[in-house]
C-alpha cells in the first residue's frame, strides 16, 4: 500500500500544527488522489490545504479518549432485502456513456507493463 | 407574462390551476420564458429543459381536466442539476461528466413526475455541491437577484436564485452541510433540509453519503410543507431511507405558536457574526416570544467544533465517492496517455475545479495511513458529542434557534482564494447535518445593504412538523415573504 507517512510525518496532529504542507507533500497526496496537478497549482494548494489544517488542528484540543465515533447517525446495521432478479434495460444504455467500449467491456489504456 | 403569475407560490397557482383560470401550459411557457430572460442576469439554470418541460405540461393539463390533480399537478419547478432526470444531460456543475445522460429518474424526480408537476430546467451549483456560494460552478457564477454583484450562498444558489428571482415557483436542492438552508438565507427564501434518511438519495450523486439530504426550497411555508409531503417516504433503492411513516406536513400550519419551546444559541463572545445579522435574529426570537413561544438560552459546547469535524468527514467521504470519475465508465477521458494510472490522473486534473480537487485531496490526507486516527476518527468522535449536545438540549425542547448564517451574502469573488472564509459561511448548518436533524431557514430581515437575513430551526429528528409549526407561525406574523427582489 502506498502511504504518505514518512518519517518525518509520524508526529502527531497537535505538533504538526501551523506546520505547512510542502508543495512536494501535496505531490504526494495529489498521486493518492489521482489528480494531475501543475506546479502552480501544487504551491496553491500547498498554502490553502496548510490553511485548512490549522483551522481543522482546534478538534485535538478536545478530550476524545473514551468517545465511541460516530459514522452514520442512523446506525443502521446490515439493511437485509430479497435477493429479488429483476428485469432492467439500461445495461446497453450505460455502456454507451463509455469514453470506450468494446463488446459489452470497459476499454482503458494499458494497465499491465509489457 | 403576465406578471399575474409571478411570485405565486405552489398553493397559489395549484389553486389557479384547479381553477381553471391559468393552464400547466401556460404557466410553463411563462416561467421559462421569464428563466430566459433573466439567465444573463442570474444565470440560475444550467439548462431549461423546454420539449420536456412542455410535454409534462400537457399530460398534467389532462390530468387536470380529468379533476384528478392533486397539489403539484402542473405546477413547474427547477432541479438541481445534482439529481439524476431520465434522459436529460446532468452536470453537477462539473466538466467531468460531460455527455452523461442518466438513464433513470432519482426517486425525488420520480415522485415529482408521478405528482404531475413540471421540470423547468436543471439549476445550477457549485461542482458536486461543494462550496458556499456558486462560485465553483464549471458553468460560470450565479448571482444574488437582490444584487447581482453578491453570491446567491450554495451550493444550491442557483436553485435559490431561481426562487428568489421568479425563475421557478419552486425548487429542489441538496444540502450536506447546509447547501439548502444557506442559499435560502442569502437569497431570501425558504429553505428546508429533512431527516437523514426521510428523502431517498437514490438518484442524487453522492457527495457525503452520511451527511447529503434532498429538499426542498420555497417562497413560503405551506410550499415547503407540500413539497415534503411528496418527496418523503421510504425507498428500498436507497438502505439508509427511514421507514417510519409519513405525516400530512400542512397538518402542522395552525399559525399557532403558544407552548412552544424554544433554544435560542447563546450568541456572546462569539466574534465573527455580522451585528445586522444579529439585530434581526434577535428581533425575530422576541417576535417568537411575544406570540407565546417559550425562549430559553442554550449551549452546543461542541458546535464550535463541528465545521472542523465538517472538513474532516466530508472532504473523506467525497474523496471516496469521487474515485468514480475516472475516465472510464463515462464522462470526460484524457486522450492519448501511456497508461491508465496517467489516464485516471489527467482525467480527474482535467476535469475537475479548484474547491473539488482540495476537498479530494483533504480527505485523501484525512484517511491515509499515519493520519486516520487524528483527523478521520477525531472528527467521527467530535460528531457524537455533538449529536449528544442536541439530544441534551431537546430533552427539553422542541427546536433550536440559531441566524442561519454569520454574515449576509458576500461579493463575488471575495472569498474564492481563502476556503477558510468560505467555510465559516457553514458555520450553524453543519451541526444539523453531522447530527442528521432537519433544519429550515426562514428570511427574517434585510441588511442595510438590502440582501436577505435568514433564521434557522433546527428539531429531533422526523420532527420537522416541529419546524413547520414554527415557522409558519414566524412567517404569518412578518411580512417578509413579500419582499421580493427588482430584477
Amino acid at each position: 500500500m502506498e502511504a504518505l507517512r514518512t518519517a518525518e510525518d509520524t508526529k502527531n496532529m497537535s505538533e504538526s500544527k501551523n506546520k505547512k504542507l510542502s508543495p512536494e507533500q501535496v505531490e504526494k497526496i495529489s498521486h493518492l488522489a489521482r489528480l494531475e496537478l501543475s506546479s502552480e497549482e501544487r504551491e496553491k494548494f500547498a498554502g490553502q490545504l496548510s490553511s485548512v489544517l490549522d483551522y481543522i488542528a482546534k478538534i485535538s484540543k478536545l478530550d476524545l479518549k473514551n468517545v465511541e465515533p460516530l459514522a452514520h447517525v442512523g446506525e443502521l446495521k446490515n439493511v437485509w432485502r430479497e435477493d429479488e432478479v429483476e428485469r432492467t434495460d439500461v445495461h446497453d444504455k450505460l455502456m454507451d456513456l463509455a469514453p470506450e467500449a468494446k463488446r459489452g467491456h470497459f476499454r482503458v489504456p494499458r494497465i499491465i507493463e509489457e | 407574462m403576465s406578471e399575474a403569475f409571478t411570485y405565486r407560490t405552489i398553493s397559489e397557482l395549484s389553486s389557479l390551476l384547479h381553477k381553471k383560470e391559468t393552464s400547466s401550459t401556460e404557466l410553463t411557457e411563462l416561467y421559462l420564458s421569464r428563466a430566459e430572460a433573466l439567465a444573463e442576469k442570474t444565470n440560475s439554470y444550467i439548462k431549461l429543459t423546454r420539449a420536456e418541460a412542455l410535454k409534462a405540461a400537457a399530460a398534467a393539463d389532462k390530468t387536470l381536466k380529468a379533476g384528478e390533480a392533486g397539489p403539484l399537478c402542473g405546477v413547474p419547478l427547477g432541479v438541481k442539476d445534482i439529481i439524476c432526470q431520465d434522459g436529460v444531460e446532468i452536470t453537477c456543475g462539473s466538466k467531468i461528466l460531460k455527455g452523461y445522460v442518466p438513464p433513470y429518474d432519482a426517486t425525488a424526480v420520480a415522485k415529482l413526475k408521478q405528482a404531475g408537476a413540471v421540470i423547468l430546467g436543471r439549476l445550477n451549483m457549485d461542482e458536486f455541491a461543494m462550496g458556499s456560494s456558486t462560485e465553483n460552478s464549471a458553468f460560470g457564477p450565479v448571482h444574488n437577484p437582490w444584487d447581482l454583484e453578491y453570491v446567491p450562498g450554495g451550493s444550491s444558489g442557483g436553485s435559490a436564485a431561481a426562487v428568489a428571482a421568479g425563475e421557478a415557483p419552486a425548487a429542489l436542492g441538496s444540502d450536506t452541510g447546509g447547501s439548502i438552508r444557506q442559499p435560502a438565507a442569502f437569497c431570501g427564501v425558504v429553505g428546508l433540509k429533512p431527516t437523514y434518511g426521510r428523502v431517498s438519495r437514490y438518484g442524487l450523486v453522492a457527495f457525503a453519503s452520511s451527511l447529503d439530504q434532498i429538499g426542498p426550497l420555497t417562497q413560503d411555508v405551506r410550499d415547503a410543507a407540500l413539497l415534503l409531503n411528496c418527496l418523503a417516504g421510504h425507498d428500498r433503492r436507497d438502505a439508509t431511507s427511514l421507514a417510519e411513516k409519513v405525516p400530512d406536513f400542512t397538518a402542522a400550519l395552525t399559525g399557532e405558536l403558544k407552548g412552544l419551546r424554544a433554544g435560542v444559541l447563546k450568541l456572546d463572545g462569539l466574534s465573527g457574526v455580522d451585528p445586522e445579522v444579529l439585530v434581526s435574529f434577535r428581533q425575530a426570537v422576541e417576535l417568537l416570544a411575544g406570540a407565546g413561544v417559550e425562549i430559553k438560552e442554550i449551549e452546543l459546547p461542541h458546535l464550535d467544533y463541528g465545521l472542523a469535524a465538517y472538513y474532516i468527514i466530508a472532504p473523506s467521504e467525497a474523496s471516496s465517492n469521487l474515485a468514480r470519475y475516472d475516465g472510464v465508465q463515462y464522462g470526460l477521458r484524457c486522450q492519448d496517455t501511456p497508461d491508465v494510472v496517467a489516464m485516471y490522473k489527467g482525467t480527474r486534473g482535467e476535469g475537475f475545479g479548484d474547491e473539488v480537487k482540495r476537498r479530494i485531496m483533504l480527505g485523501t490526507y484525512a484517511l491515509s495511513s499515519g493520519y486516520y486516527d487524528a483527523y478521520y476518527l477525531s472528527a467521527l468522535k467530535v460528531r457524537r458529542l455533538l449529536k449528544n449536545d442536541f439530544d441534551q438540549v431537546f430533552s427539553g425542547l422542541d427546536v433550536v434557534l440559531t441566524p442561519t448564517t454569520p454574515t449576509a451574502a458576500f461579493k463575488l469573488g471575495e472569498k474564492t482564494q481563502d476556503p477558510i472564509g468560505m467555510y465559516l459561511a457553514d458555520y450553524f448548518t453543519v451541526g444539523a447535518n453531522l447530527a442528521g436533524l432537519p433544519g429550515i431557514s426562514v428570511p427574517c430581515g434585510f441588511s442595510k445593504a438590502g440582501l436577505p437575513i435568514g433564521m434557522q430551526a433546527v428539531a429531533p429528528a422526523l420532527r420537522e412538523d416541529l419546524l413547520f409549526k414554527l415557522a409558519y407561525g414566524y412567517e404569518q406574523r412578518t411580512e417578509w415573504k413579500d419582499k421580493h427582489p427588482s430584477i
